[in-house]
């Protein structure tokens, strides 16, 4: 700590800081632009100037830069100092000569950062009277706009799309006050953290295309804190609503999780909440092979439970990963235990289970991504980052970041003196090893890729681990080439203080998983304390795993057996998760087929029954992140009509049952019944209650709005149809109030609504919601830990390494390639993805191109679970010989991959 | 290369058609260039200068094609490229007058030089005679204050112009 | 009088070619520091010397040199860069140098390199020097034949290398870290101080930017020693000065001299006084970005001392004298024009500050001034001081028009008044945005 002095009056700090973080810090007004906590001081803009006086007799004192002077000992500056008010006053005059006033009709109005900087110094009247410089504006895609004349150069932009997210297609040009930031020519910004930018400029130039067509300002949107549902990393994000439709998604701040960061998935893959797709009501098919017809709630669960109530042991319930533990749990409750299925193959199952089994065993403790930024080497076994965990991708850039750190620390530059940081380490990076079976762009910055099929990856981290420790296993007849590449990794992440081994379901391989894990393991017993980092297909893979239950296969086979006849099958599409002629068997011998979900899909297309379930942003629950994070969203806005969480669907349907065995959930009201009930009947969710306060909580009485304070736009929004505004809706399951009305100060971390502090109406207002600025938010982070794997323990190998992989004659492994764009069940259907999303294509060695006689573009014939495809074929050197990737989109799932199949040219005109 | 989207190998099919579109001359001159500095980006100046030199100005295609030699994206070279004052980014004529529009140049007659020029070619400042002849550009103090005005034409300095001598300069270029 | 510098230079000559250059005692100063002195030894010199830096800021280069780190382990490689990029409207004397002498360049870039024990060497030179720059890659390769470049100088462990690099038009490349900057084939944006490039420089390795003129004294300090160097001035600081006079006087032209000879010799008896039918009203004593200096001040000797007595700065020691033919307002919009031009885009102040100025200015050279801009353009030369920028650029722009406002107030007030620029008969119609050819689909200008 150092102690400085603002204003005559001492303070503590951190002089680790600078004197601007330091002052947001403690609370003090300071207005900033080119600075930001993720990315360091460039001392660009020149809008943070305070007064610095040498010492106490010093009263002249010079201007400063707040952000680029080190929050020394012993600093004495003044905030108040008229010399600095008028400098700070009249930076904001120089950035408004050339900004228009387009306030009313700017898309950040009212969110503006330059809008309340201006106000915090006070500017007022303009003295400018020239004509304003003007620009062109580029096209950059279907997911953000651009709109150069608002630009006030503060450069933050290019420090986030080129330093900090590695992206090479933007870029500032020309000079002067006619700096122009864009691309080289109109196109769509590659980046997968393109959207950060809309979060990230102060002003309106670059901002949330998905907005624009249902626009609504900041404070006429309802917004809630939420998780998001693309991947396995449970992002911590902000949802808004107006009108019943869902709007935008904003980042929500989690020092451990996503920091200040989401990728474009997560950000612009809310559209299918307002889906034409959507399941708005239930729905029943009175013949099979007719249409659904739409039924009225209360008649379909009178329909509905006497059939639950007659036979409740010929019930199977089918779960889903992205559903939320609440509602899995819900049905396993319903269906019980021995009739509860996961809606996952007998593999997915095991590979999600095996991962949990290694985390909860330990040592190696499982990394959050805040760790993962932390990590000094990286080891990734078998996972392409960028597109099945994309945030964790930007966290590994971070990480290479950390050795060369230690360059710069030695010449004493701080490390948030961002320029210099990055003048010293120039162009180094830490160690990153990337072991996959095919590269993305993203290998940049590797130390070094190795590309091969799944089983001789797990070769490798079977032979890492034994180089670390004698003791582990190895594979056999290893060659030299993966022999001095393992000996290299060994070498340095032996040498690391905070190792890092990355894996995941990705390969679809189990001996992939427990290799990684004999690495870190290898690492902790010979005391390094390596950190283990899984990733997941879906965002409650873990959590499923944890709940425990049947595979998809056992519950064919039970109906098959025809012990079992009525299927109820929760928030899951079995065509993705099983082929298709196992599925289609299934759906037909049950002889009622019930599902709830949120859109419409292939299974849904064979039910019996439809009942609508909420989205996440018309619901409450629980998620488990890759870490083991339980973390809970809430609803966003009240559910249309009949739509409603799938926990209460099963819980209707238990009391229309007049359930007999579960006598209990006839009894759950909201969802903190739901989180107790789950919480007694399995350990690990002992800590379950600690993810969020419970509904009963209050601030000094009171409910927290989702809405901001009084604003005209809400108040009339209902005003043609009726004069006096509506009651608001009730929301039994949180402290969240769908209302202006309620609590005005800060809420609880997890109850966080929107960012918003008197003076700051940008989402820089996070400061204030900091423990100390970039830190920790205030009152603990939002979430449980549900796994921590304590002490060191003895560690128990995994023994299996796999054989050499053998490519065949005539016949190719096809292995999944996911796609961050397109993979994902639900976000692919948001309309704003259409254009990202690849279409399907097979990935081919040109070697083995050459021996098919292929030539890229041409188009291939495949087999997988027996129904033959055909796909362009394009041609990467990365890919493994006698290999060939498959791009997981559209109609292609992972579910029956890897597989092999004979590639047969399609001879086409 | 390595950070080029590998799931778009044909870029790089396409960089190298783009590579092959510079002549083995400028190729050539660049390659020596950039043995001057431990990376390539280092010569990225000196090489849109090569291209400038054999093309008179560098287009969209030739800082394409410099770009994916140098391994650069045409965000970072045109973003290098646009900072200078001397990269042309757009096309000029046969011959280039440069006139030295600074301090002392003014003080002893840059307005005259620069309406005679004006007048004598029928172009503003920044503009192309329809000839393709000359571009009229103004540029910074050449070096040359003891004996201004002065002007530069492609790459020949000429000191103490008078209006005469402006004339007679200009036929020195054809 | 003694002329180490410009000795071997006669006017419009070819330049000395190695074997004369050697004749005329060149490269002694190699052989001497190579062979009889330690690095430190060298840098002990240089220091002693009390020579200062002639780029314009005038740091003494000895002390400059003592940051770099020595020894078996500091980082390597070491680069020392010739800041050739004289672009300072107004300042013409590296030209000189090195068109006159190049083999002087390459002297002084292997001494000063091994004193501080440099791999590489480069020359940042600007692209209209083009007459420079054969004669210099021709001295490079003279030089490297004879084994004064390469792998062990003569047959020393020290082994240095000379390239040329030639930049694309941009004064803010003269700023030193900015330079490293466009050297490193990147936006010519200056680096934030510290850590400075004497320790992060070049490829984040310890780097020597310095003046042409600033190393051109040096093989002659090691040559001659130090007691001779210092006896050559007449002031405080070291050795000769290039000064240079332009604008209307008698005889412009650039002399070297010994350091501290006054304005007023320099005015009167070198540069012969003002043309006939001009008189004097002030100049600029060091380049476009030092402040005006009139009539009282011409008694001051030119050297880093004095010129501040008169609220001013030596700079780069060529001047530039303002008449009573040149309009002050216009003169000031010619200067802020330049340096509105060539701000980087950096920073706010500059940026936005530099190009209001010029148009405020060009505004009342247009006739249409008003007298509450008057204080807009007093504001700006308060708050672009140095500190408050980003680098110098911007605080160097404001020296002159704050000066030109002091000496010259009545003439601004006067093109208020008479609507009109009075020394023209019509608005004088300079282009506002220099319209450079540079890729500009993106950017429409308005004006
Ligand atoms: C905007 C700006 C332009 C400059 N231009 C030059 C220049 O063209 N040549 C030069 O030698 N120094 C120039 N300088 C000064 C350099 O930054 C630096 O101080 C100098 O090269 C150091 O060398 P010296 O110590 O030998 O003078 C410039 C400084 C600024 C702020
Ligand atoms: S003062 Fe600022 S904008 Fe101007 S040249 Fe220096 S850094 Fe660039
Ligand atoms: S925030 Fe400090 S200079 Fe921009």
């Amino acid at each position: 700590m150092a102690g400085i002095i603002v204003d005559d009056r001492p303070y503590q700090v951190d002089e680790r800081e600078n004197l601007l973080q330091a002052c947001l810090s403690l609370g003090f007004n300071l207005p900033y632009f080119c600075w930001h906590p993720a990315l360091g001081s460039v001392g660009a803009c020149r809008q943070c100037a305070v007064k610095q006086f040498r010492n106490e007799q010093d009263r002249q004192g010079h201007l400063v830069m707040a952000c680029m002077t080190p929050a020394a000992d012993g600093t004495r500056i003044s905030i108040e100092d008229p010399e600095a008010k008028t400098f700070r006053a009249s930076v904001i005059e120089w950035m408004m000569a050339n900004h228009p006033h387009d306030c009313p009709v700017c898309d950040e109005g009212g969110e503006c950062h330059l809008q309340d900087m201006t106000v915090m110094t006070g500017h007022a009247y303009r003295r400018f009277r020239f004509n304003k410089r003007t620009f062109r504006n580029q096209d950059l895609g279907p997911f953000i706009t651009h709109e150069m004349n608002r630009c006030i150069q503060c450069y933050r932009c290019v420090r986030l799309y080129r330093d900090y997210a590695g992206g090479r297609d933007f870029d500032a040009f020309g000079s002067r006050n006619h700096v122009y930031f864009g691309r080289h020519e109109d196109g769509t910004l590659e980046n997968e953290f393109s959207g950060n930018l809309v979060e990230v400029c102060p002003t309106g130039v670059f901002d949330d295309k998905t907005l624009m067509p249902h626009y609504t300002r900041k404070w006429d949107l309802q917004t809630a804190p939420s998780v998001c549902a693309h991947c396995s990393l449970g992002c911590n994000t902000i949802a808004g609503e107006r009108y019943g439709t869902l709007r935008r998604i904003l980042n929500r701040y989690h020092n451990e999780v996503n920091g200040y960061f989401l990728c474009d998935r997560g950000r612009f893959g809310y559209g299918f909440v307002n889906s034409e797709e959507r399941i708005r009501r239930p729905k029943s098919r009175p013949s099979r092979d007719g249409q659904t017809i739409p039924i009225d709630k209360d008649m379909i669960l009178r329909e509905l439970g006497p059939l639950l109530a007659d036979k409740p042991s010929r019930i199977i319930g089918i779960g889903s990963p992205r559903a939320s533990l609440e509602s899995n749990f819900a049905l396993r409750e319903l269906v019980g235990p021995e009739r509860f299925s996961l809606g996952l193959s007998v593999r997915d199952a095991g590979l999600n289970s095996i991962i949990l089994d290694i985390l909860r065993r330990g040592p190696a403790p499982s990394a959050s991504i805040h760790d993962v930024e932390q990590a000094d080497a990286v080891l990734i076994l078998g996972e392409d980052l960028i597109n099945t965990a994309p945030r964790l991708a930007l966290a590994v850039r971070q990480s290479a970041r950390q050795q060369p750190m230690e360059i710069v620390d030695k010449l004493g530059i701080p490390r948030w003196h961002d320029a210099a940081v990055r003048e010293a380490a120039h162009a180094r990076f830490g160690p990153l090893f990337i072991a996959a079976p095919y590269s993305s762009w993203f290998a940049d910055i590797a130390t070094e890729t190795y590309h091969a099929a799944p089983d001789d990856l797990a070769r490798l981290g079977f032979v890492v681990a034994h180089e670390l420790d004698q003791a582990a296993p190895t594979a056999s007849t290893v060659n030299p080439t993966i022999g001095s590449l393992a000996k290299r990794i060994a070498a340095v992440l032996g040498q690391a203080e905070r190792p890092l081994v990355i894996s995941g379901t990705a390969c679809k391989s189990e001996a992939v998983i427990q290799s990684a894990a004999n690495v870190a393991w290898a690492l902790c017993k010979t005391g390094t304390p390596a950190k283990l980092c899984y990733c997941l297909p879906e965002s409650n893979s873990l959590g499923l795993a944890m709940l425990g239950g049947k595979s998809l296969e056992e519950a064919f086979s039970i109906v098959k057996n025809g012990a079992a006849d009525t299927v109820l099958i929760l928030e899951n599409d079995l065509y993705r998760r099983a082929d298709a002629l196992s599925g289609d068997a299934f759906l037909k011998t049950a002889s009622k087929v019930i599902i709830l979900d949120t859109l419409e899909h292939d299974t849904t297309a064979k039910a019996d029954v439809l009942l609508p379930a909420g989205t996440f942003a018309e619901s409450d629950g629980t998620l488990v992140n890759n870490e083991g994070r339980a973390q809970r969203f809430y609803q966003v806005f009240p559910a249309e009509a009949d739509i409603q969480e799938s926990w209460r669907w099963i819980r209707d349907l238990a009391v229309a049952s007049g359930h007999p065995a579960q006598p209990n959930m006839t009894a759950w009201n909201t969802l903190d019944d739901v989180v107790l009930a789950l919480s007694e009947a399995i350990p690990v969710f002992r800590r379950l209650a600690e993810a969020a306060p419970p509904e009963k909580f209050r601030m000094i009485g009171q409910k927290i709005p989702r809405q901001t304070h009084r604003f005209t736009g809400r108040t009339s929004m209902h005003a043609p149809l009726l004069m006096h505004e509506p009651k608001p809706v009730k929301d039994p399951d949180s402290p969240l109030a769908f209302s202006m009305e309620g609590y005005l100060g800060q809420p609880p971390s997890p109850l966080i609504t929107h960012y918003w502090a008197p003076g700051w109406n940008s989402v820089q207002a996070l400061n204030k919601f900091q423990s100390e600025v970039g830190g920790p938010l205030r009152q603990e982070n939002p979430g449980v830990r549900l796994i921590e794997s304590f002490g060191k323990r003895t560690v128990t190998y995994f023994t299996d390494a796999p054989k050499p992989f053998q490519a065949l004659d005539h016949g190719w492994l096809i292995l999944p390639w996911y796609q961050i764009f397109g993979t994902d069940e639900l976000s692919a259907r948001a309309s704003a993805m259409a254009e990202r999303i690849p279409g399907p294509t097979l990935m081919l060695h040109p070697e083995d191109a050459a021996t098919l006689r292929f030539k890229a573009g041409e188009r291939t014939e495949l087999m997988l679970g027996n129904r033959s495809h055909r796909v362009p074929v394009k041609l990467d050197a990365a890919v493994p010989r006698g290999t060939a990737a498959l791009t997981i989109v559209s109609d292609f799932t992972d579910a029956v991959l890897p597989a092999w199949s004979p590639l047969i040219r399609v001879a086409e005109p | 290369m390595s950070s080029l989207r590998s799931h778009d190998r044909e870029l790089i099919t396409q960089h190298s058609a783009l590579i092959t579109m510079l002549s083995d001359v400028e190729r050539a001159e660049i390659e020596e260039e950039l043995l001057h500095y431990p990376d390539k980006q280092a010569g990225c100046v000196e090489a849109l200068k090569v291209v400038q030199r054999h093309r008179g100005w560098v287009s969209d295609e030739s800082l394409k094609s410099v770009a994916a030699l140098l391994g650069m994206t045409s965000e970072e070279l045109d973003s290098v490229a646009t900072f200078y004052n001397l990269i042309f980014r757009k096309p000029v004529g046969r011959h280039v007058i440069f006139l030295c529009d600074s301090i002392s140049c003014w003080v002893c007659g840059y307005d005259i030089m620069r309406k005679g020029l004006q007048n004598r070619l029928g172009i503003s400042m920044g503009e192309t005679t329809p000839d393709g002849r000359f571009t009229l550009l103004p540029i910074v103090c050449l070096g040359a204050c003891d004996r201004a005005p002065t002007m530069m034409v492609d790459d020949d300095l000429h000191e103490d112009l008078t209006t005469e001598k402006v004339d007679r300069v200009l036929e020195q270029y054809p | 009088m003694e002329r180490p510098l410009t000795h071997n230079i006669k006017p419009r000559a070819e330049p000395l070619w190695l074997a004369e250059y050697e004749k005329a005692g060149g490269y002694e100063s190699v052989r001497k520091a190579l062979r009889t002195m330690t690095p430190e030894e060298v840098q002990k010199l240089v220091t002693e010397s009390t020579l200062r830096g002639r780029g314009g800021a005038g740091f003494p280069t000895g002390k400059k040199w003592s940051f770099v780190p020595m020894g078996a382990d500091a980082p390597r490689p070491k680069y020392l860069v010739v800041n050739a990029d004289e672009m300072e409207p107004g300042t013409f004397k590296d030209r000189l140098l090195l068109e006159g002498d190049p083999h002087q360049m390459i002297e002084s870039m292997i001494v000063s390199a091994y004193a501080i024990q440099a791999d590489v060497g480069y020359i940042f030179l600007r692209m209209e020097y083009g007459i420079a720059a054969a004669r210099l890659r021709k001295a490079i390769k003279e030089a490297r034949a004879k084994g004064y470049l390469g792998r062990n100088l003569l047959g020393s462990d020290f082994s240095f290398e000379i390239y040329l690099h030639t930049s694309a038009g941009r004064y803010i490349c003269g700023e030193e870290t900015a330079l490293l900057n466009a050297l490193e084939g990147k936006r010519a944006i200056p680096r934030a101080k510290p850590p400075f490039p004497q320790v992060v420089g070049l490829w984040g390795k310890p780097t020597i930017v310095q003046n042409v003129e600033t190393l051109c004294n040096i093989p002659h300090i090691i040559t001659h020693g130090v007691e001779w160097y210092r006896r050559l001035s007449r002031g405080k600081d070291g050795g000769t000065k290039i000064y240079g006079v332009s604008g209307n006087v008698k005889r412009p032209g650039a002399w070297e001299l010994p350091m501290g000879t006054s304005i007023r010799e320099l005015l009167e008896e070198h540069a012969g006084g003002m043309k006939d039918g001009f008189a004097f009203r002030g100049l600029l004593p060091g380049g476009a970005s030092t402040a005006m200096l009139v009539e009282e001040h011409l008694d001051l000797p030119m050297d880093f001392e004095s010129i501040p007595q008169g609220g001013s700065r030596m700079g780069t020691g060529t001047m530039i004298v303002l008449d009573d033919h040149t309009c002050p307002v216009g003169f000031a919009q010619n200067l802020e024009h330049f340096f509105a031009q060539e701000s980087c885009g950096w920073c706010t102040p500059c940026w936005e500050g530099l190009s209001w100025t010029e148009r405020i200015l060009q505004s009342l050279e247009d006739g249409q001034g008003r007298m509450d801009e008057i204080d807009v353009l007093t504001m700006h030369t308060k708050l672009l001081a140095p500190g408050r920028t980003f680098c110098a650029l911007a605080p160097g722009a404001m020296d002159p028009l704050q000066s030109l406002l002091k000496y010259c107030r009545a003439d601004f007030e006067r093109h208020i008044h008479e609507k009109r620029c009075p020394w023209r008969d019509e608005p004088n119609g300079a282009d506002g945005a220099r319209t450079w050819p540079v890729s500009s689909s993106m950017i429409v200008p308005t004006r």
